[in-house]
């Protein structure tokens, strides 16, 4: 059948497995003919090659029957479950006893496995790291069939290797996540407005100590507006007399027993169900204009009520609603078209972040390619996983549709990203060349040295990992 | 609530059990793999569930049907729903050729979910009589159910499936039997006919638009018990298209490749 990831772009003939225990897929492994590869495939959603297969035809083990929790101890916060479990039933199940997920991207359909995979970041980076950050433990299958346990003390250099490391060390089976407590669901908002690029940096720098933070950027805005910006920083509404006070009205009537019941209500996590794209749209209809009438009114909309710079405007959402604000569009992915589309995401360090990011946003508004919705968050310092994408700077994602005219802008900005001492993220990544991967990682020797070990035949492999050379090929490597 | 589920470990079962877990339900699972119910029982815990019980069994093993129901009833404080969800989708070329297949198909998509029904009439009719002193005391009496998934492929015999459809139909018009000989015992009794569903007896087919996952089902499932419907198409959407597909005259039917 054919296979796409999220960006639907590329795609590939595979053969889809789905096994449904630990057995199922050790054979899957074992029966893999020599010269025979396997990647594995949670719920779909890193947006380029990731989990498509090293070549047409091969064999993909999807890790969707792999969704079951094991255990979670209330009181700790510890919570062990399956690879294939999505952040979404997580979320609905803990959340309501008080806890919450301590890392979540920017999408809900993420499974566990995915997760670590690509140590996926969240609005929260700065303060919390990334989601391999929270890991107690993991289990592997590796690619002799043996099941092993790893974590930041036991097996460590397999633990860096595997956190972030795009499944390319062997199957994730189950992981052991630290939860983080939550006295409620809701999120304060606040957004302030970013003029240009060096306010919007400025304001983010500010904003340091806010819990989650991102910024939503105009790309297609050029000359003195280049780079202008909403920053949405988010809190937790903490306090129990802030609550209180804001529930006055409801609660007048409120008696002492029924204390838990506003706690609990305080502690609902509705996952929202909006409209879906049930179609493609047709590639035509997302060009310059389409798109640069889409972010005017859209950063007209979010401006209402913020003073320019000034503290903005407060407001309080469900937790869907900050987090995951693409997810109530099913299927978003198709307002690009057939073709699909390919999504640029690179972090540049501190310094380099204004220039850097200047000449890029430049570039791309030049270009007049560009998306309805560019994302500006700032990283906090690097974990010791060999191939996270976070380190200290500034990120910056954009959407592209796909067209054969963009790769050739990609390949220009990947040198700006590269001149600055930037890197690209791998979720996201369907066309980096190998020289500029290796450039931007420079621990991709030692993951690979990991990988000869526990993968010596090379039999877990993606179509990213053939592209970028981080599939061990014993037949060309002497030993 | 508490609910029997039997063939836990299928894919719409599951999505159904989980469902009745995060509402706080009690379960008693029944299902051949045992390692897999221990798995589905711990993420039932986490999930809600007040308590899961297991029990391991071969469904084939018609003979501890009726045992099995009765440990149910010991385990659980009150059954209010049995839920008989397995299948095995055979190979139609090959069970219209290999009698002995066809057999076993229909064992296992017909009689052998016959033989769970009776013995949950029996377990059922007797807890509604032990009952009985406490209902007439109270004046409260709230009917039990028992539900079973069968298939839209029971509606009408296709060529391209018509020895399972054959086995599901076989237990529809069983349930629509039982569903008299139960009033007394004030039992309701509910037929489940899912569509397509994307699951792993079905992992080998081509999916389309009219495809739907075992947690669409699994809704269907606890609507149609929650407000004790006689025939659930899950999705609804069903219930017209059957409808449809049962009005063709058979002189055209029967030359269609459906």
């Amino acid at each position: 059948m054919e296979v796409y990831g999220w960006g639907r772009y590329p795609r590939a003939e595979a053969r889809v497995f789905e096994p449904r225990d630990c057995a199922a897929l050790a054979g899957c492994v074992a029966g893999l003919g020599p010269g025979e590869r396997l990647v594995l495939r949670g719920n779909g959603r890193s947006y380029g090659d990731s989990a498509l297969p090293a070549a047409a035809g091969g064999r993909i083990a999807d890790s969707r029957h792999w969704d079951w929790f094991i255990r979670f101890d209330e009181s700790t916060g510890i919570l062990r479950c399956g690879a294939g479990l999505r952040l979404e039933e997580i979320l609905w199940v803990i959340a309501g006893r008080g806890w919450f997920l301590p890392v979540l991207p920017g999408t809900r359909f993420v499974s566990v496995g995915g997760a670590v995979a690509a140590d996926v970041h969240g609005k929260n980076h700065h303060g919390a790291g990334s989601f391999c950050d929270h890991i107690e433990e993991l289990r592997l299958l590796l690619a002799s069939g043996e099941v092993v346990t790893c974590s930041p003390t036991v097996n460590t250099p397999l633990f860096r290797a595997t956190c972030g490391g795009m499944g390319l060390t062997g199957a994730i089976l189950d992981a052991t996540i630290r939860l983080k407590r939550i006295s409620s669901t809701r999120i304060r908002q606040t957004r302030h407005i970013g003029a240009d690029l060096r306010h919007s940096l400025e304001l983010i720098d500010r904003h340091d100590g806010s819990e989650y933070s991102v910024a939503w950027v105009d790309c297609l805005a050029r000359g003195p507006k280049l780079g202008r910006s909403v920053l949405f920083l988010g809190e937790h509404e903490r306090d129990e007399h802030e609550r209180d006070e804001h529930e006055a009205d409801e609660d007048s009537r409120q008696s002492a027993d029924s204390d838990s019941e506003a706690a609990s209500k305080h502690l609902v996590y509705t996952p929202r169900r909006g409209p879906t794209v049930p179609l493609d749209m047709p590639g035509f209809m997302l060009n310059r204009y389409t798109m640069s009438a889409f972010n005017n009114l859209w950063f007209r909309l979010k401006q209402i009520g913020s003073k320019k710079g000034g503290s903005g405007k407060e407001d309080r959402l469900q937790a869907d609603a900050y987090f995951f604000p693409l997810d109530s569009i099913r299927n978003w992915n198709r307002l690009y078209g057939r073709r699909g589309f390919l999504q640029y995401q690179f972090v540049l360090p501190l310094e380099a972040g204004l220039n850097g990011m200047g000449e890029v946003l430049g570039r791309v508004a030049d270009s007049g390619k560009g998306s309805f919705l560019t994302v500006l968050k700032r990283f906090g310092p690097q974990n010791e996983n060999f191939l996270s994408f976070p380190k200290a700077g500034y990120t910056l994602t954009l959407d592209f549709k796909m067209e054969d005219s963009l790769l050739p802008l990609l390949d220009e900005l990947d040198a700006i990203v590269l001149a600055h001492g930037g890197r690209h993220y791998l979720a996201k990544d369907a066309r980096m060349p190998e020289h500029v991967f290796k450039r931007g990682y420079p621990h991709w020797e030692r993951f690979l040295a990991v990988k000869d070990e526990v993968d010596p035949q090379g039999k877990f492999a993606s179509m990213q990992s053939a592209r970028l050379g981080l599939t061990s090929r014993p037949a060309s490597r002497p030993t | 609530m508490n609910i029997v589920i039997i063939g836990a470990n299928s894919a719409i079962a599951k999505a159904t059990a989980r469902l009745y877990a995060e509402e706080g339900a009690g379960l008693f699972l029944i299902g051949r793999d045992g390692d897999r119910l221990q798995q589905l029982a711990a993420d039932l815990r986490v999930r809600g569930a007040s308590a899961v019980h297991n029990l391991q069994l071969d469904l084939a093993e018609t003979g501890r049907h009726a045992r099995a129901l009765e440990q149910a009833a010991e385990a659980l404080p009150r059954i209010d729903a049995v839920l008989i969800c397995y299948g095995d989708l055979p190979d139609q070329d090959q069970v219209a050729l290999d009698s002995e297949a066809a057999q076993d198909a229909l064992t296992v998509n017909g009689t052998s979910q016959v033989s769970l029904l009776s013995a949950a009439a029996r377990t059922l009719a007797a807890q509604a009589e032990a009952s009985q002193s406490d209902r007439d005391a109270n004046g409260l009496s709230f009917p039990a159910v028992i539900a079973a998934v069968t298939s839209v492929a029971g509606d009408r015999g296709r060529q391209t499936n018509y020895v399972y459809g054959a086995a599901k139909a076989l237990v529809s018009t069983y349930l629509q039997g039982l569903r008299g000989r139960m009033l007394p015992y004030n039992v309701h009794v509910v037929d489940i006919r899912p569509g397509l569903v994307d699951s792993p007896m079905t992992a080998h087919l081509e999916k389309g638009p009219l495809w739907s996952s075992p947690q669409q089902v699994a809704r269907c499932i606890q609507r149609g018990i929650a407000k004790r419907r006689y025939t659930v198409y899950a999705p609804g959407y069903w219930r017209l298209i059957m409808f449809i597909i049962r009005c063709i005259p058979e002189s055209l039917f029967k030359r269609l490749k459906i």
